[in-house]
């Protein structure tokens, strides 16, 4: 008898605690800086029960060096293509289980035919957003500078010494990614901007070291609020985060007007992705998070809100115009053409790639 | 003869409480020492962790064996090939000596004024120095782009008095970056700098005055020599930190500062090459030690000299 009440206890305080697990179950996402709606997040505990803990980053180094430490108790990441394809080397991922992913039948078939390049058969990844690395230019100042007839959709403006010398004035921002700018030098100077060759690199770094003393400054967030605020007239820049300084600035009506250019030459196409930690503890819950991001609505909400295109064909119909009418956005066929993929340098290139960066960067 | 019968004296007590702070070097200082030291003699790799060997104790004496081979030093020679890296450590250093001879200038009076108040102040003016500390660092860092940016404080300031009519370009230059250390580091200097100056002895002045010493020439002789265990120790404080300063180099400095923790950075997370950053790191630690050690043996035979 005191047996029995003893095991009843028992399986009740298990089933209580299990209920009290169920309760407790969660996802820890580590996404970009200021790269998706909240109220996204929210949604997703309300129809799931799942809590999301959320964490950003600013730099694929910075989630690379911690994935590559091990443990880093994150169940979703959200790498670029060119860096997720060595970290899926070096064995950080799983692969998906696709028979948990109902969604994925919304994905875009030619965005997921360019992500192979990284991701063979998207085994290991979905796509959540890409876009471009163009540049970003303040309309007024740099037609001041350069004439009405200022080739505002060309490479010309930054890579041309005597146009780069006129804008120093009102200033130039340049990402502070070696990895976007070399391909964008090799490509003006015609040459494969996927080149592995250190003798093409050396020949980047004398057209990047030919208008470095224009640059005021080398930075991957801090352009945003300087295009929106007047401060500068010219940054190479990533398609959503210039989209958002020309937002803010309409926004401040400050008599600035903020555009986007992809390049007539060509431009950088990225694409960040969604994958899941060998390590990870909620792998049940991660699946469910990557399941629900696909959803048509949730994802058209996110581009309506980030201003970057996603890897979502369903999505399109629900997004706003002003993201899938925009050109800069969703670039029309004809501009895709013109855009190029990366793919990551091996470790030697990478460190002579590196350390020419420095070299152009402080002169050293 | 005295401390031979200390010595015999010390029981097990003694032992027991000089065991603690050994130990705590072992595990705070020495263990990550060694797996550094470790991780500068292997090799990049494309895995977790980024290098190789790595040893596992599941693996077995043989493993251990070949690991052990693998290492080398490899990642040294690299160092002396590039001039970056020269160049990275003697500017941190140049950075780092100016920085603590400013701090010091700058916290010599501050510390002297404190000891020299009415005793019913020095706990208000200590709490001063030390408020600062209740923020964290990097806001206190962050505030200062505020002040000295281009449309900053500091320039709407000095324009608003029509001392400049155009903007300082301030950030972003090594000017910040003094600035910043200066500003970041002036308490660790002022501390025990004013901790030694109000120990000092006043009937020694008193003394100086008596037998007709200018009061300047008594500060000279009396105030500065004594003081200065309190501006070494200062400017240890100050100038071993910033060495290897980085946030406020990457905050304030522009992409032509060079400082050894900017070049650290780049080798871990540009190159993913923990290797090369690991060797790096021990240099600088060889760098810092030498001095130390070197110094505190010269005080060691003054100390003796002088019973």
């Amino acid at each position: 008898m005191k047996l029995k009440t003893m095991l009843l206890a028992v399986t009740s305080l298990s089933v209580l605690g299990g209920a009290a697990l169920a309760q407790d179950r969660s996802v820890n996402v580590y996404n970009w800086s200021d790269y998706i709606d909240e109220s996204i997040l929210e949604d997703f505990t309300k129809e799931t029960g799942i809590n999301v803990v959320y964490d950003v980053f600013d730099s694929n180094e910075v989630l690379e060096t911690k994935l590559l430490a091990g443990g880093t108790g994150y169940d979703v990441v959200v790498p670029t293509g060119t860096f997720l394809s060595r970290q899926i080397q070096a064995g950080v991922f799983d692969k998906l289980d696709k028979s948990k992913l109902s969604n994925i039948g919304n994905m875009w078939s030619d965005i997921e035919a360019r992500v192979a390049k990284y991701d063979p058969d998207n085994a290991y990844s979905i796509n959540y957003m890409w876009g471009t690395t163009g540049l970003g230019y303040n309309v007024e100042k740099v037609k001041a500078a350069l004439g009405e007839d200022a080739p505002l959709d060309s490479w010309d403006l930054l890579f041309k010494p005597e146009n780069a010398a006129k804008l120093q004035e009102c200033g130039i921002h340049v990402l502070d990614a070696p990895t976007e700018l070399f391909p964008a030098a090799l490509n003006y100077l015609g040459l494969d901007p996927d080149s592995k060759d250190t003798g093409d690199i050396e020949k980047a770094t004398e057209l990047l070291k030919s208008v470095r003393p224009y640059i005021q400054k080398f930075h991957s967030s801090e352009y945003i609020n300087a295009l929106a605020n007047g401060d500068i007239c010219l940054a190479v820049g990533w398609s959503g985060d210039v989209l958002q300084a020309r937002d803010r600035a309409a926004e401040a009506d400050n008599g600035v007007t903020v555009e986007y250019a992809i390049p007539k030459e060509g431009a950088l196409m990225w694409f960040d992705q969604m994958a899941i930690p060998a390590d990870a503890k909620n792998k049940e819950e991660a699946h469910e998070f990557l399941n629900y991001i696909m959803r048509p609505d949730v994802m058209a909400k996110a581009s309506n809100y980030v201003y970057y295109a996603n890897g979502n064909k369903a999505s399109q119909e629900m997004l706003n115009d002003d993201v899938i009418g925009d050109p800069a956005i969703y670039p029309p066929a004809e501009a895709v053409e013109n855009l190029y993929t990366v793919t990551s340098y091996p470790p030697k290139v990478n460190r002579v790639v590196t350390r020419s960066w420095t070299s152009v960067k402080s002169g050293q | 003869m005295s401390k031979a019968a200390s010595r015999s004296k010390r029981g097990l007590g003694g032992w027991g409480l000089i065991a603690v702070p050994y130990f705590w070097l072992l595990i705070f200082f020495l263990a990550p020492f060694l797996i550094v030291f470790k991780i500068s003699l292997s090799q990049v790799a494309v895995a977790i962790p980024p290098y190789f060997p790595t040893f596992d104790l599941y693996e077995g004496w043989q493993a251990f064996r070949e690991g052990l081979s693998e290492l080398s030093l490899e990642n040294y020679v690299w160092l002396t090939e590039d001039a970056l890296y020269w160049k990275s450590y003697v500017s941190s250093v140049y950075i780092a000596a100016v920085s603590t001879l400013i701090t010091l200038l700058i916290g010599y009076p501050i510390a002297y004024g404190m000891a020299r108040s009415p005793e019913a102040w020095r706990p208000t003016l200590l709490m001063l120095v030390i408020l600062p500390f209740w923020t964290s660092f990097l806001i206190r860092v962050y505030a200062w782009i505020g002040i000295l940016k281009n449309e900053g404080l500091l320039n709407q300031f000095l324009m608003m008095l029509g001392l400049i009519d155009e903007p300082l370009v301030i950030l972003n230059t090594n000017v910040a970056v003094y600035i910043g250390i200066v500003y970041s580091y002036l308490p660790f200097l002022v501390l025990p700098l004013y901790a030694s100056l109000e120990k000092l002895d006043g009937s020694l002045l008193e003394a100086a005055e008596d037998l007709g010493c200018p009061p300047w020439k008594a500060f000279w002789k009396i105030t500065v020599p004594l003081s200065l265990p309190g501006v070494i120790a200062g400017c240890f404080l100050v100038f071993i930190p910033a060495v290897g300063e980085f946030v406020i180099p990457d905050l304030l400095g522009g992409s032509e500062t060079l400082m050894i923790g900017k070049t650290l950075w780049v080798e871990f997370f540009n190159n993913r090459d923990w290797p090369v950053s690991s060797a790096v790191a021990v240099i600088l630690l060889l760098i810092l030690v030498i001095p130390i050690v070197l110094f505190q043996n010269q005080q060691q035979k003054m100390a003796e000299k002088n019973q």
